[in-house]
């Protein structure tokens, strides 16, 4: 569990993060989102201390991060950043390496941890290890740089803009990508962003910030159906809100008995698609695998967000 | 521990000052060291005398003053200007007591007496200086302001040496005793430099742009202007007699081109070459950087080639162009020193006479106005370059 | 690859005359008149060659060791108060001319060795010293705030990443500082230290040309087997990211 409690960082006198307090539960995501200048990636930063708070305290586990000193509380954090800041004189596997070096882990488990993480990033090693990171394509250099934050199994991976430099396709997957890893290790993770639709997609709960203020820190859906202040309600986009909230439910939760014509759609596909699915094939009703099926006007009601 | 980080106190607030302490460590050090050699005449070896030694009270009042200085300089930060000041004060009162030393010594000693700079001087001369450079360093002045400083700092010096404070210190008796051949290396000297500059901008300009537009010369080129910079100066300046000598007595018409193995000719052929590869691979460089939107725009607008080359190239290439006159200009003023040792003149020729004759007066005679003007060239031009990107940008 | 080549040919080459300068008699005695010596007896060539070369090494390994020391302080928060007037320094410092440095350690040293290694090192501090700041500069931030994030000290990162990216452009100054002494020693022999300048001021001093070409070709073909050489390495270890074209 991640404890911020009243962390503040002031620049020549003007508070950049002014008093921000949010706790984030083991294993669960955080999406920090705002303008920039927000103060999100600042918070971050203080996280692993890369930026010294001038008041206020971080406890990871319960633990003081204060009185862990800086490097040795670097090495138990994941870091990676937009523009993945991998070390071009270094191979793939040796920027991977890095953190369990530092650790002075044997070199057979720095050996063995390499090759299971670019297995699980989907770089088979025998092709990968040896490359350099020129040598890689934009897609794979941000996994080589998660993967390298990743190495030293931290309990917390900050993440600040990583799917910054890619393009939306191969941004899209590297989200679910991201987040399939982050289930399976359960590890805790804190991500900066300025899309919402990305804080969506990844956060179990949702962090507002504007002027260095924590203006709301809630679940998706409340961030959606009630927004703290105007600018919360702005900064979501009212038009794109009901296609925020569909996104974030499959449509196993709408399933009711009936039959429909087609063929079944799977349970585990988003609401936000379903509905994409009846307005394109004007249907009313669509079936859903294993039985039932999900309505048109289910949908729509879904979209208001459960009001009445 | 958070409470104090609250405070968001500038650290340095505090601290001493690095800068001002690297500068107060040497002119203390200084201090310790002997102020003026002493000698009886030219060529003796004397006994070195530190200020207060030389100059009594008055010494010990000047050593006290920049003590002071220093001190303030170490402990706290001026404003950049204020140091800038202090520096230079430091400096002109330094050189002023140099001078009265030498007057006061002078007096007891005859007309052959020598009294030159020792290694305190120098030394604290340099904790003033580093002091005047840290200011002017962070001043951030504007070109305007900097070509100020830069004439005050050349008229300081001018006004220095006509007033005759510094008549009795040593390399002054030295330059009295030789004006007219002092004035006569000058011109020589700036001639060098000059002319060799002129012609290597001449046939260097057209050369970079045929380079520019012919890709396939480049390696050739480029790589012979690579092998004469590897050419020690000496040996270059050396072969370049015989050589001249030989065109001139055998090529028709060479010798009436005033082509000849004596004199200044072979010391302007040796700079002439050294600052083509300066000249040639900047031009390259400069027209290779315009970007080439930019150029394709001009053809677009319906300019030939050699209006995209006269109109957009050259004015945009101009700030490395001018780099490059900087670095052959600053080049050529050193090594035209070497031509005093093949007789061309300039100031080389009181070098290395000083040199052969052990007499370090001679040597600094021909040393200090070189480095003045490579100094001062340097300075100019590196103004003049930031006057042009500024423009530019 | 023909580069290469044409450097151990050029090596071979200067070993052979080093080795045995008479064989080579033949070549330079155009150049001479009146029957006087093609070669240079006074002294072995390959000797002078030697102290040439020592005085050379010598004044470059302190050199680099000093500029990079100071390069490295200056870019460190205990030192970075001392950046802009180290700049502004080293800028001033390079219009100074070499052979008026070498004159100025003269008063300061006295004849032989000793002024023209003093002279060497200084002069040679300057294109490390601004190198190396270069070199470092050029890091990307990216890099430095990744290695700061994975939790490496100050020094982990100056030693693991900042250094080994800045190398090539740090040898490229210590490459500029020895072509600049190798140069500049030829003119220590005129305050008589051991060099290979002693066979041009020697040929200068009775006009025989064949002294001061063979001299002179001696020294130029050290610079470019030692720039040949510099080139090499720091091609070798730009990570092929760097490179241009690469």
């Amino acid at each position: 569990m991640i404890e911020v409690e009243r962390l503040t960082r002031l620049y020549d006198g003007r508070a950049v993060v002014d008093d921000v307090t949010l706790t984030v539960d083991r294993g669960k995501i955080a999406a920090l989102v705002g303008t920039s200048g927000s103060g999100k990636t600042t918070l971050l930063r203080m996280i692993n201390r890369l930026v010294e708070p001038s008041s206020g305290r971080v406890r990871i586990a319960g633990e003081d991060t204060a009185a862990i000193p800086p490097h040795l509380l670097r090495r138990r954090i994941g870091y990676a950043i937009q523009d993945h800041g991998l070390f071009p004189h270094r191979t793939v596997a040796q920027n991977i390496a890095t953190v369990p070096g530092l650790l002075g882990w044997p070199r057979r488990d720095i050996a063995a941890r390499v090759d299971e993480l670019l297995t699980l990033f989907q770089l088979p090693p025998a092709e990968f290890a040896g490359r350099y990171p020129h040598q890689l394509s934009g897609g794979q250099q941000q996994r080589v740089g998660v993967a390298r934050a990743l190495a030293a199994r931290p309990e917390l991976l900050l993440m600040d803009e990583p799917f910054g430099a890619l393009d939306p396709v191969i941004r899209a997957r590297a989200r679910d990508d991201l987040r399939a890893i982050q289930r399976e290790l359960g590890t805790t993770l804190i991500v900066v962003t300025h899309d919402m639709g990305e804080a969506f997609a990844l956060g179990d709960t949702i962090a507002v910030m504007d002027g260095g203020g924590l203006l709301q820190y809630a679940p998706p859906r409340e961030i959606l159906t009630r927004p703290a202040s105007d600018f919360v309600r702005d900064l979501v986009g009212a038009a794109d809100r009901p296609f925020h909230l569909l996104a974030l439910e499959p449509v196993a939760a709408l399933v009711q008995p009936g039959e429909a014509p087609g063929a079944p759609v799977p349970r585990d596909l988003s609401q936000r698609d379903a509905l994409s699915l009846c307005l394109w094939r004007g249907l009313a009703a669509l079936p859903v695998a294993g039985g039932g099926v999900v309505t048109l006007a289910a949908l729509e009601r879904a979209a208001q967000g459960g009001r009445p | 521990m958070t409470t104090l980080r609250a405070t968001g106190l500038p650290r340095r607030a505090v601290a001493p000052d690095l800068p001002g302490a690297v500068a107060a460590l040497i002119g203390l050090g200084g201090m310790a060291l002997p102020f003026v050699q002493f000698r009886p005449n030219r060529i003796v070896a004397g006994e070195a005398l530190t200020l207060p030694a030389a100059l009594g009270a008055r010494g010990t009042a000047v050593l006290a003053g920049l003590a002071a200085v220093l001190l303030l300089a170490a402990l706290g930060r001026q404003r950049p200007a204020l140091r800038l000041a202090l520096g230079a004060a430091a400096g002109l009162g330094l050189t002023l007591a140099l001078g009265a030393a030498a007057t006061a010594l002078s007096a007891g000693g005859g007309t052959l007496a020598r009294v030159s700079p020792a290694a305190g001087f120098w030394t604290m001369l340099l904790a003033a200086l580093l002091l005047a450079a840290d200011g002017a360093a962070r001043l951030e002045a504007r070109p305007a302001l900097r070509w100020l400083l830069l004439a005050a700092g050349v008229a300081a010096v001018a006004a220095l040496l006509r007033s005759g404070v510094l008549a009795d210190v040593s390399v002054l008796r030295e330059y009295a005793a030789r004006a007219p051949q002092f004035r006569a290396e000058a011109v020589r000297h700036l001639r060098l430099a000059f002319a060799s500059l002129g012609a290597a901008l001449a046939i260097g300009l057209p050369l970079g742009i045929a380079l520019h537009l012919q890709r396939g010369l480049r390696p050739a080129v480029l790589g012979v202007l690579d092998v004469v910079q590897t050419i020690p100066s000496l040996a270059l300046f050396g072969v370049m007699i015989p050589a001249l000598g030989w065109v001139a007595a055998h090529v028709p018409g060479a010798a009436a081109a005033g082509i000849a193995g004596i004199g200044v000719f072979p010391a302007l052929v040796a700079l002439f070459l050294y600052s083509l590869l300066p000249v040639v691979a900047n031009t390259v460089v400069g027209l290779d950087a315009v970007p080439a939107p930019l150029r394709e725009a001009a053809a677009g607008l319906g300019m030939t080639r050699g209006q995209v080359l006269r109109q957009v190239m050259i004015p945009l290439t101009l700030p490395v162009l001018l780099a490059a006159v900087r670095i052959v200009l600053v080049q050529n003023i050193g090594l035209a020193v070497i031509a005093g040792l093949i007789g061309g003149g300039g100031f080389g020729a009181f070098v290395f006479q000083g040199l052969n004759q052990t007499a370090m007066d001679l040597i600094l005679l021909g040393a200090l106005p070189t480095i003045a003007l490579a100094l001062v060239a340097g300075v100019a031009l590196d103004i003049a370059v930031a006057q042009l990107r500024r423009g530019a940008a | 690859m023909t580069r290469r080549v044409g450097l151990v040919l050029l090596a071979a080459a200067l070993a052979a005359f080093l080795i045995a300068p008479d064989r080579f008699a033949p070549l330079l005695r155009p150049l001479t008149t009146n029957g006087a010596p093609a070669i240079y007896t006074q002294t072995s060539l390959l000797r002078l060659a030697l102290s040439h070369l020592a005085l050379v090494g010598a004044a470059v390994a302190v050199s680099t060791a000093v500029a990079v020391g100071f390069a490295i302080f200056v870019t460190r928060p205990a030192g970075r108060d001392l950046l802009p007037l180290a700049r502004s320094v080293a800028s001033i410092g390079q219009t100074f001319p070499p052979v008026a440095v070498l004159a100025l350690a003269v008063p300061a040293m006295g004849f032989g060795a000793g002024p023209t290694l003093l002279a060497l090192i200084l002069y040679g501090l300057l294109p490390i010293f601004e190198n190396t700041l270069a070199g470092l500069a050029s890091v990307p931030p990216a890099v430095i705030e990744a290695a700061r994030g994975t939790g490496m000290t100050p020094a982990q990162r100056l030693r693991a990443v900042e250094l080994p990216l800045a190398l090539p452009v740090i040898l490229s100054g210590v490459r500029l500082s020895a072509i600049i002494a190798l140069s500049t020693a030829t003119i220590g022999s005129t305050v008589a230290a051991r060099t290979l300048g002693e066979v041009i001021i020697a040929g200068l001093l009775s006009s025989n040309s064949a002294f001061v070409v063979q001299g002179g070709a001696v020294v130029a073909a050290l610079a470019l087997l030692i720039s040949g050489l510099f080139r090499e390495i720091e091609r070798a270890l730009t990570p092929a990211a760097q490179r241009p074209g690469g």
